[in-house]
């Protein structure tokens, strides 16, 4: 039996092409310890509370009902966004939870294994699968939430409400694709988890979360430019039936993401002993 | 023919370190900024040379060595002298700035027991949490789960919490996971200190039928247990190698030289009587350090000022190891022995004819206490230390001489 040879050594040169390829094989073959991290979060995170699974909608419909009493009360005129407001505050809120979420899953599914990583070695990518396992899990029980929302307020079903799924994976990986670029530097400076946590709370209101876009002037401008947008409309658009007019560039979004993606997956890989010599306890 | 191709896997190199270098930044904010510079040069990929920047030192300074399959490699050094810096780039948890490992096989390590484990689930759970980052897959585990619970002996605690377990149950549950491992090479920090003794045994015997078809990278402060399983040693000071080969009973002897404090201590002392000097007589005194030959008497001389003492007191002598465990006793004196004794001072040698200590370095305490109410007037530890000179490398304490004939 030919034995697995592996050499350490000071990169001399980086080879994208083969990072890449091996970045995705460890993942792979990294199944089933990804489930298991991810099924021991779960299970610890419920086993030790009552409320549970309530603290994970608990922040976006908190949101969303300020803006619907703010709305109601007439403290702000919201132009008509077609939808029973709540539904469209919601969806909006919600969704814009499951970005965010997914934002700062690499950085805290590497932060939280700091013990092991310097110990231990095992594949990485595993670590950033388990983060994307626990999304999908808490995402699922967001979107059935969603979906009881729609037919309390009678907005009814759609067919596209099948769809939905597709809009809210696109989501995560718009998110974790752009968290994947920060996770590097920020699990060197804690800095960037605060200014994560700080520009999304501004970048909210640049994005069509609880209020439509504009007809006119400089945030329609914004609002059109934010790539975050066509994800949260579309997605919404499919919730409650209408036709979904960002659906060209949430597809060019998409297409954008997937290579960065990859390029986020190589810098990961590379980032990684770098990052574990600075952490090292 | 088979036979044949059996010893030359076994003889295979399994381990191989070249010009090994690793440094460090003293200072916390200057290592974060380095090491933001490192990945934009990690990224961009940077063929120069890699020199010590400001606040920088080397934490491992080339190291070679060679490891087959079936030896074990001892790393010793006090601590801080990049051994476990060593240990992490052999596991490839960091790179080398300087140098080149090759691995073949499957690694393993015993360096945290238990890594992944969650407090709040229980025993059962967090064996495969433990077994999925050690690599094991669910079926594996599946398999493997009843041995692992009654190689832990916990059967009972299996689906407690295990945060309700103890520090030595966890330990136990996290070796007995690792220890259904079956790698090619082998690297093990100190963890098996925690632990019940029969446990611990229990952790050796393990390792012992391991051992002859791995090749082991073994960290330790504990002497008789390298000289036990180590084949060769590296004795590291700052991150050099100070000694580099298979003379395991001169590594440990370089090693116990650098803690070698000739300063001896008092623990007690009533003011009665004060030690002045004290001598091994007929020997040849090398680097402050006096050595003694295996099977040489042991001639040592003692001058104590009298204070207050109107009769003999009891003298006793005990020999410690370098791990401050005492192995003898000399015996006392009593009313008879001829010490020269008077109102100021007492003065007389102790033979002991033969001595067959085994190779090492030891120190001598003593005691003054009274012959008949054993009241004490003085202690004081290590007011000797000496090394015993021998070929044979043992670590039992003694070596006993013994003859060998027909019945």
């Amino acid at each position: 039996m030919a034995l697995k040879t592996r050499v350490y050594q000071k990169e001399r040169t980086i080879k994208f092409g083969k990072l890449l390829i091996e970045s995705l094989s460890d993942m792979f073959k990294s199944r089933f310890l990804a489930r298991q991290l991810a099924e021991r979060d779960i299970k610890a995170m419920y086993r030790q509370s009552y409320l549970g699974i309530i603290w994970a909608f608990v922040t976006p419909l908190a949101t969303a009902a300020v803006w619907v009493f703010l709305n109601n009360s007439g403290t702000v005129r919201l132009s008509d966004t077609g939808i029973p407001y709540p539904v469209y505050a919601f969806s909006g809120t919600l969704i814009w939870s499951i970005i965010v979420a997914s934002i700062n899953s690499p950085m805290q599914s590497t932060q939280a294994a700091k013990g092991i990583l310097t110990k231990i070695n095992f594949p990485k990518e595993a670590l950033l699968l388990s983060g994307v396992y626990k999304l999908l899990f808490d995402s699922s029980i967001k979107i059935l939430l969603l979906i009881l929302f729609v037919f309390i307020y009678g907005v009814g079903f759609h067919w596209s409400l099948f769809l939905f799924p597709i809009a809210i994976i696109g989501a995560i990986l718009f998110g974790t694709t752009l968290g994947l670029f920060l996770t590097p530097i920020g699990l060197l400076y804690k800095d960037i988890g605060k200014i994560i946590t700080f520009g999304m709370q501004f970048l909210m209101y640049v994005t069509p979360v609880v209020y439509a876009i504009p007809k006119t002037g400089i945030m329609k401008t914004i609002m059109e430019w934010n790539p975050i947008t066509p994800i949260i409309l579309t997605a919404r658009d499919l919730v409650v039936g209408f036709s979904p007019i960002y659906v060209v560039d949430f597809l060019i979004v998409l297409m954008i993401c997937i290579p960065l993606l990859f390029l986020g997956l190589i810098i990961y890989r590379i980032s990684i002993p770098i990052i574990v010599e600075r952490l090292s306890a | 023919m088979s036979e044949n191709n059996h010893i030359s896997i076994n003889k295979e190199v399994l381990v191989k370190v070249e010009g090994l270098s690793k440094k460090f930044c003293k200072d916390l904010k200057t290592s974060l900024w380095y090491g933001v510079k490192d990945l934009v040069s990690g990224v961009f990929g940077s063929s120069e040379e890699r020199e010590l920047r400001p606040k920088e030192f080397w934490a491992v300074k080339d190291i070679n060595f060679e490891l087959r399959r079936g030896e074990c490699l001892g790393l010793i050094g006090h601590n801080g002298a990049g051994k476990s810096t060593l240990l992490k780039i052999l596991n490839g948890l960091i790179n080398p700035d300087a140098g080149k490992v090759t691995i073949k096989g499957r690694v393993g390590a015993l360096i945290e027991l238990g890594a992944g484990f969650n407090p709040i689930l229980s025993g059962r759970e967090n064996i495969y949490n433990n077994g999925a980052i050690l690599g094991f897959t669910r079926k594996e585990i599946d398999a493997k789960l009843n041995e692992i619970i009654e190689f832990a002996e916990l059967e009972e605690f299996i689906d407690m919490p295990i945060q309700h377990y103890s520090s030595g149950m966890k330990v136990r549950l996290g070796f007995a996971v690792a220890a259904q491992m079956e790698p090619d090479v082998l690297i093990i920090d100190e963890v098996l200190a925690v632990g019940d003794l029969g446990f611990i045994l229990k952790c050796f015997k393990t390792i012992d039928t391991i051992l002859p078809h791995t090749a082991v990278i073994f960290v330790s402060h504990s002497m008789p247990m390298v000289s036990r399983i180590c084949s060769q040693i590296i004795l590291m000071e700052q991150g050099c190698s100070q000694f580099n080969g298979d003379d395991v009973g001169k590594a440990i002897d370089l090693y116990y030289k650098r803690f070698t404090n000739n300063e001896s201590n008092i623990v007690f002392d009533d003011g009665s009587l004060i030690l002045d000097k004290v001598d091994i007589i007929n020997v040849k005194n090398d680097n402050s350090l006096i050595q003694v030959n295996w099977g040489d008497d042991l001639c040592i001389d003692l001058l104590f000022t009298n204070n207050t003492l109107t009769e003999l007191p009891a003298f006793s002598l005990t020999i410690f190891d370098k791990e401050q465990r005492p192995v003898a006793l000399l015996t006392p004196n009593t009313l008879e022995s001829e010490i020269q004794f008077n109102e100021n001072n007492i003065q007389f040698r102790v033979i002991h004819k033969k001595l067959q200590l085994s190779k090492g370095v030891y120190s001598i305490n003593v005691s003054v206490n009274n012959m008949k109410s054993k009241e004490p007037y003085l202690r004081i530890n290590s007011i000797l230390d000496f090394q015993i000179i021998n070929d044979l490398e043992t670590w039992p304490p003694f070596l006993l001489e013994a003859n060998y004939s027909k019945k």
